[in-house]
C-alpha cells in the first residue's frame, strides 16, 4: 500500500524548488495576520476564533489541499510522464494511496502547524481554541487531499476545479445557504474539533455522527475512485 | 562526371583502378562540379514584417483565452465564466426595469468587485495557457525565429490578457448600461457613471493581467501557475480584508486607507473611489482622498510597469 520510491518522487514533485514557495506563502500570511491582531488588538477569544475559523479553516486548507493533493498527481498525468511511473510494477491503487499519504502529510504539516502557532499568537491557546482548530485543520486534510487527488486524476482543470469549489462552495455558499453547509468538509472537521475539545467557540451545523460517516466514506470513496481511474487512464494530449 | 578530367589525373590512377573518371578526386576541377538543382524556388512576395507578426501573435491569444481555435473542451471554462459575468448583469437590469428603478441598485464600478473571483478563476485559468506551455514545450524560440522581438512578444502577451480581461468585465458594464437606456434613465447620468466603470474595469483588467502573466511565466507547469495567481489575487484581498476589519474594530481608521495598498484589487477600489466617483467599499466608508489617490494611482502604475519589467527579463534567456 506505500511505496517509498513513488513517495520521494511525489515529495519531490510537491517541494521541489519554487513549488514550495507557495506552499510557504499561506502560513506565513497568516503568521503575519495573527501577529499584527494581537499587536492591534490583544488577546480575545472571540476574534481569534473568527480568525482561525474564516481563514485558517475556511482559505488556507481547502488551498494548500489543492495545491498538495492534485499537484501529486495532476502535472505528471498532465505532461504525459505517469506512464513511466505506471509501467513499473507497482499496483496502481499503491500509488494512488501513496500519493495520498505524502499529500495529507503535506497538507497537515503546511496547515496544521501554522494554525496551531497562529492559534497561540492570537491568544495563548485560550479555551483550547488553537487546539481545536488544529484538530480540524488535521481531520479537513485528510478529507480535501482525497477529494483533490481524486479530481487530479479526473480532470486537466483540476486545480481551477478545487479552487472554484474551495472558493465558491465552502466559502460562498457555505456561509450563506445553511444546507451548503451539510455537504462541507468544513464543517465536518468542526463537528469533529468540538466533539474533542467540547468548546463552546467552535461550533459545527453537523452532528458528530453524520460528520465522521461523511468525512470516512469521502476519503474511502474518492481514493478508491482515483485508483479506478488510473488503472484504465488514457493519456490526452496537449489541446 | 564529364569526360574533361585533366590527364594527369588518368595518368596518376589508371593502374590501379580501372575507371578513374568515378572517383572523386581532389585534383579535379571546380567547374566540373554542379548541384543538382531539383526546382527550389526563393519566396518573392510580400513579406508582413513584424507588426503583422505581432498583431497575430495578439489576436491569437485573445482568441484562446476563450478558448477559439482550441479544442471544444477549452472552450467550455472560459465560456461558462463569461456567462456567469453576465447572467447578473441581465438580472440587474431586468429587476431595474421591472420595478421602474430610476436607477442601477448596483453601481457600474462595484460590478467586477461583487464579481472579482469569477475574475480571478478567468485568470487562473487562461493566463497560463497562453504563456506556460510554450515554455514548457519550448516553442518560445518557434516563435523568436519569426521578425519579432522579444518587446513583440511580451506586448502581445500582455495586450492580449488584458484585451480578454477587459471583455469579460466590460461586457456586463455594457449590458447594464443598454438595459438602463431601456429603463430610460437619466441619459447623461448613466453614461457618465459607464464611462467611469469603464475607466476601472480597464486598470483592473491591465493590472490583473500583467500580475496573472507574471506569475504564470514564473511557472512552466500550468496547476501551479494557476493556484499562484489566485493565492496572489484572492488571498491577498482576503487577508487585507481582514486586516481593515480589524482596525476598523479597534478605531485604527487612519490605517484602513493605508493597508488597502496590499492587495491589487482593494488597489482598484481605493483608485476608484478616490478619482472615478465610486461608492467607498472599504470598512466604515472610510474615503480616500485625492491625496491618498494618487499614492494608489502611483501604485499601480508601478505594478503595471514592474510586471512588464519583469516579463521582459523572463523572456530575456527563455528556452534556448
Amino acid at each position: 500500500m506505500y511505496d517509498p520510491t513513488v513517495a520521494r518522487l511525489t515529495y519531490r514533485a510537491l517541494l521541489g524548488r519554487r513549488r514550495a514557495a507557495i506552499l510557504f506563502l499561506l502560513p506565513a500570511l497568516l503568521l503575519l495576520i495573527a501577529v499584527a491582531v494581537r499587536v492591534l488588538n490583544g488577546a480575545d477569544d472571540q476574534v481569534a476564533a473568527d480568525l482561525l475559523g474564516g481563514f485558517a479553516l475556511a482559505t488556507m486548507v481547502p488551498l494548500i489541499g489543492v495545491i498538495a493533493g492534485t499537484g501529486a498527481i495532476g502535472p505528471e498525468i498532465d505532461d504525459g510522464s505517469i506512464v513511466y511511473l505506471l509501467s513499473k510494477p507497482v499496483k496502481r491503487t499503491t500509488i494512488i494511496t501513496t500519493k495520498l499519504i505524502v499529500a495529507v502529510a503535506v497538507t497537515m504539516v503546511f496547515s496544521a502547524v501554522p494554525t496551531l502557532i497562529a492559534g497561540f499568537i492570537l491568544n495563548g491557546n485560550g479555551q483550547q481554541v488553537a487546539v481545536a482548530y488544529t484538530v480540524a485543520t488535521l481531520v479537513a486534510s485528510i478529507a480535501y487531499s482525497a477529494l483533490f487527488l481524486l479530481l487530479g486524476t479526473v480532470s486537466r482543470h483540476a486545480v481551477v476545479i478545487g479552487l472554484v469549489y474551495a472558493l465558491v462552495w465552502e466559502a460562498l455558499f457555505g456561509s450563506l445557504i445553511s444546507g451548503a453547509k451539510t455537504l462541507s468538509v468544513q464543517q465536518w472537521a468542526l463537528a469533529l474539533a468540538h466533539k474533542v475539545t467540547g468548546n463552546g467557540l467552535v461550533t459545527s451545523e453537523v452532528g458528530l455522527t453524520t460528520a465522521v460517516t461523511l468525512l470516512v466514506a469521502v476519503t474511502v470513496v474518492a481514493t478508491w475512485f482515483a485508483g479506478q481511474k488510473l488503472r484504465k487512464l488514457t493519456l490526452a494530449g496537449e489541446e | 562526371m564529364s569526360s574533361q578530367t585533366p590527364d594527369a589525373n588518368q595518368i596518376s590512377h589508371a593502374n590501379q583502378i580501372p575507371d578513374a573518371n568515378q572517383i572523386p578526386d581532389a585534383t579535379r576541377t571546380p567547374d566540373a562540379t554542379r548541384i543538382h538543382n531539383i526546382g527550389y524556388r526563393s519566396y518573392d512576395g510580400p513579406r508582413l514584417g513584424r507588426a503583422y507578426a505581432r498583431r497575430s501573435l495578439f489576436s491569437q491569444s485573445l482568441r484562446g483565452a476563450y478558448g477559439l481555435g482550441r479544442s471544444a473542451k477549452s472552450k467550455v471554462l472560459p465560456m461558462l465564466l463569461f456567462a456567469v459575468m453576465c447572467a447578473p448583469a441581465l438580472i440587474i437590469v431586468a429587476i431595474s426595469v421591472y420595478t421602474k428603478a430610476d436607477k442601477l441598485f448596483v453601481e457600474y464600478t462595484q460590478y467586477a468587485i461583487l464579481l472579482q473571483l469569477v475574475v480571478a478563476v478567468f485568470l487562473a485559468s487562461q493566463a497560463p495557457q497562453s504563456v506556460s506551455r510554450d515554455l514548457r514545450f519550448r516553442t518560445v524560440p518557434l516563435y523568436f525565429s519569426r521578425p519579432i522581438e522579444r518587446v513583440d512578444y511580451v506586448l502581445a502577451k500582455f495586450g492580449a490578457m488584458a484585451s480578454a480581461l477587459f471583455v469579460l468585465t466590460a461586457t456586463p458594464l455594457f449590458i447594464m448600461w443598454i438595459g438602463s437606456m431601456l429603463a430610460k434613465m437619466d441619459f447623461a447620468e448613466q453614461a457618465k457613471m459607464f464611462g467611469q466603470g469603464l475607466v476601472s474595469v480597464a486598470v483592473l483588467s491591465v493590472l490583473f493581467a500583467g500580475l496573472g502573466l507574471v506569475m504564470a511565466a514564473l511557472t512552466p507547469r500550468r496547476g501551479f501557475g494557476v493556484a499562484a495567481v489566485i493565492a496572489v489575487l484572492v488571498i491577498s484581498f482576503g487577508a487585507v480584508t481582514t486586516l481593515q476589519g480589524i482596525s476598523y474594530a479597534t478605531d485604527n481608521t487612519g490605517a484602513i486607507v493605508w493597508l488597502g495598498l496590499f492587495s491589487p484589487l482593494t488597489l482598484v477600489i481605493g483608485l476608484q473611489n478616490a478619482f472615478l466617483g465610486a461608492r467607498a467599499s472599504f470598512p466604515g466608508e472610510m474615503q480616500v482622498g485625492a491625496g491618498v489617490g494618487v499614492v494608489y494611482l502611483a501604485i499601480v502604475l508601478g505594478l503595471i510597469a514592474a510586471c512588464y519589467g519583469i516579463l521582459m527579463a523572463r523572456y530575456r534567456k527563455v528556452g534556448l
